[in-house]
């Protein structure tokens, strides 16, 4: 047991894998020596070796396609790109072959790749450094998408996306990874995949959010408890699938919803939820789902970020609105 | 001023167009009637293409990529590679995987629009026809990774067209390749077309294989149109990387020529003389002009081999027609190694539209 950041949850769950099993392979630029800009695979190649933890050349759709390559062979490559706003380039990989290379093959052969990134804003980083692509990604069939908001999270979620015999893409709240520390038990134990966590019981309102944005919807359900009103807070944790069945349950009992993310609003994820919600709870809602996201503009540089990402206040006005509805 | 660096590019050819020979013979080629079986795989080969080509004219097949000219490529490349090895193909390299034993019916299959085309139960290490322009590329790259960490005695060869050379991803991997000295073999099939835009509009290099210089990797150009060019030039490349030489870029130079695909028109942009031309240096005709002259072929055998081309082409044709469509639930099957419990709706939705469709047309 240790108290570690959500960054240092990665590094242990990396250590973790490559010990326990040798076809798990680290690539990605400035991996190696350097331990990755932000040192979540640091001390893992002078542990494991420069084959193992490779420095790859300047290229993200080498990077990724690689990794598709390294996987159909029986290797279990964890890919990294180092900003989320340069993971473009790898989508041709990810949405042609990673995620359809087991269909096209009929089973033949198969893709059991991660690829990490961090991303979403709130660290003052350079331009195109704080993009929230969790919704391009959401959309490409045959992969999941996985997203951590808190060290224990990180540590098993990756354990399970490494472990998962099909493509996971991971996404990292570069915001959270030093933000706080939390206990981690290192006990090699993945969190199960495909499922949400309830991390706050409640009666009045569902908030459904994920990585950074958990943390604002917590922070919004304090202060709402404060004046009487008990939202139950869901952490989606995999984007892709969604588990609708512990969303749905939470909308029934409390009748009203909230999504919130970081994202641009326009086929935002928050926009699917939403729309689940009505298809199969209608009936159950006291008013329509509220949606809370960043506007349908290019992520600002930095001077700008903190009035572009959602916060508790955007959060709890949300919550009053859905509360008021008549 | 001084010279940082210079270089120069090989170019391989025995056989000229007309079959004689332009130099002394590899050792493989010693024993002409070693290469009859080459040479009986590239008439079958042109044999399948001719029918498969027929079968899209009359709707038994969806778009077909033509494969008319590049046999000698084909053959060669099947011959030197090892079962062990794996192949990444792009979408015109049906020669080659029926050599690496894949029935011919599978690529029936692919075009005909059914993924089981890309099943290889012969061969189940070799990647599917890759249809975006290039992205086999970093594939490859990471296959021969894979290889080179378990210190396999495996290769990867990777095949692409003139016009994937233009792409990030073709320099991407090579360029890799080289950094980790992967045992990679590159061939680039310059056709001289990627659909309308000729070879020179591609790339200001003289040669394709000189972009090997830049990644700092070895290259070199081979007549692709000379079966015994091809089996010497990529046999070498294949043997260096199986033995801890490195990467290799082949040049295998040869001409389209068939459109594109069927639904490609190439007399919009291409003469038919210019297309005579190059039929005078086809590889089939190459090398049985020159199997002829060293007494290892006979007409006999011509017109044996035409009809044992034509009733296994026949049998792979009833093979694709007797292969029944598959299931809509098909779309599902393989999507995740187990389907996540979220998408039963859609497969049930999918199951009870097919069946209502059924007893719609029985009713």
């Amino acid at each position: 047991m240790s108290n570690i950041t959500l960054v240092e949850g990665i590094n242990l769950a990396l250590t973790r894998a490559m010990q326990d099993d040798e076809s798990v392979v680290v690539l990605g630029e400035d991996v190696g020596l350097n331990g990755g800009v932000f040192r979540a695979t640091a001390g893992l190649q002078q542990r494991f070796g420069r084959e193992r933890v490779a420095d790859t050349p300047l290229a993200e759709g080498l990077i990724a396609g690689m990794a598709v390559g390294m996987a159909a062979e029986g290797l279990k490559p964890v890919a990294e790109i180092q900003f989320a706003g340069f993971a473009y380039l790898a989508i041709d990989q990810i949405l042609n072959h990673a995620g359809r290379l087991r269909h096209r093959t009929q089973g033949r052969l198969s893709c059991p790749m991660v690829l990490r990134t961090p991303c979403g804003a709130g660290i003052h980083a350079p331009e195109h450094h704080s993009e929230s692509p969790e919704a391009m990604f959401a959309h490409i069939p045959g992969i999941r998408v996985v997203y951590p908001s808190s060290p224990a999270k990180a540590y098993g979620l990756l354990l399970a996306a490494i472990q998962d015999p099909d493509p996971v893409v991971f996404l990292e709240p570069s915001r959270l990874y030093r933000r706080f520390k939390e206990e981690v038990v290192d006990d090699g134990a993945p969190l199960p995949l495909d499922k949400a966590f309830v991390v706050r019981e409640g009666t009045d309102v569902t908030f459904v959010a994920w990585g950074a944005m958990l943390h604002e919807a917590l922070e919004a359900a304090d202060e709402l408890a404060a004046d009487g009103l008990f939202a139950e807070v869901i952490d989606l944790a995999t984007l892709k699938p969604i588990d609708f069945d512990t969303v749905l349950a939470s909308v029934k009992k409390t009748g009203r919803c909230v999504v919130i993310t970081e994202a641009p609003r326009t086929c935002s994820l928050a926009s699917e939820i939403s729309a689940n919600i009505s298809e199969q709870a209608l009936l159950n809602l006291l008013a329509p789902v509220e949606r809370v996201t960043a506007f349908d503009t290019v992520t600002p540089m930095f001077r700008l970020e903190e009035k572009y990402m959602p916060d508790s206040a955007r959060i709890i006005a949300a919550a009053r609105k859905v509360m008021e509805y008549q | 001023m001084t010279v940082a660096a210079s270089f120069e590019i090989r170019f391989t050819r025995y056989l000229l167009p007309d079959g004689r020979e332009a130099a002394d013979l590899p050792s493989f080629a010693s024993d002409p009637r070693a290469l009859v079986p080459d040479y009986r795989a590239m008439v079958f080969m042109r044999a399948l293409d001719a029918k498969a080509v027929a079968m899209q004219r009359t709707g038994q097949i969806g778009t077909y990529a033509s494969t008319l000219g590049k046999e000698a490529i084909d053959a060669g490349i099947g011959r030197v590679l090892h079962k062990e090895d794996v192949l990444l193909p792009s979408y015109r390299e049906s020669g080659v995987l029926m050599l690496r034993g894949v029935s011919p019916h599978r690529t029936l299959l692919y075009w005909g629009g059914d993924e089981r085309g890309n099943v290889f139960p012969e061969s189940p290490r070799d990647f599917p026809f890759n249809v975006p322009i290039g992205t086999q590329l970093p594939h490859a790259a990471g296959v021969a990774y894979a290889m080179k960490l378990r210190k396999e005695p495996r290769v990867a060869l990777v095949m692409c067209g003139d016009g994937a050379t233009s792409k990030g991803d073709f320099y991407e991997a090579m360029n890799a390749a080289g950094v980790w000295q992967l045992p990679l073999v590159i061939v680039a099939v310059n056709n001289h077309y990627a659909i309308s835009v000729p070879r020179h509009m591609q790339t200001k290099a003289q040669t394709i294989a000189q972009k090997a210089i830049a990644a700092g990797i070895d290259c070199e150009q081979v007549d692709g149109n000379d079966l015994i060019a091809v089996r010497d030039g990529v046999g070498r490349a294949v043997e260096k990387a199986r033995t801890g030489g490195g990467p290799t870029l082949v040049e295998a130079l040869t001409y389209r020529l068939s459109d594109h695909t069927t639904a490609d028109d190439a007399t919009r942009y291409r003469s038919a003389e210019e297309v005579a031309q190059h039929w005078k240096e086809e590889p089939i005709l190459r090398l049985r002009t020159w199997l002829h002259a060293k007494g290892a072929w006979a007409q006999e055998q011509e017109q044996a081999l035409a009809k044992d081309a034509a009733v296994h082409v026949q049998k792979m044709v009833q093979a694709y027609l007797e292969t029944p469509p598959p299931g809509p639930e098909q779309m599902f099957e393989h999507l995740y190694a187990s389907l996540p419990k979220q998408y039963i709706g859609q497969v049930t939705q999918l199951t009870e539209e097919a069946e209502s469709h059924v007893e719609h047309h029985a009713g």
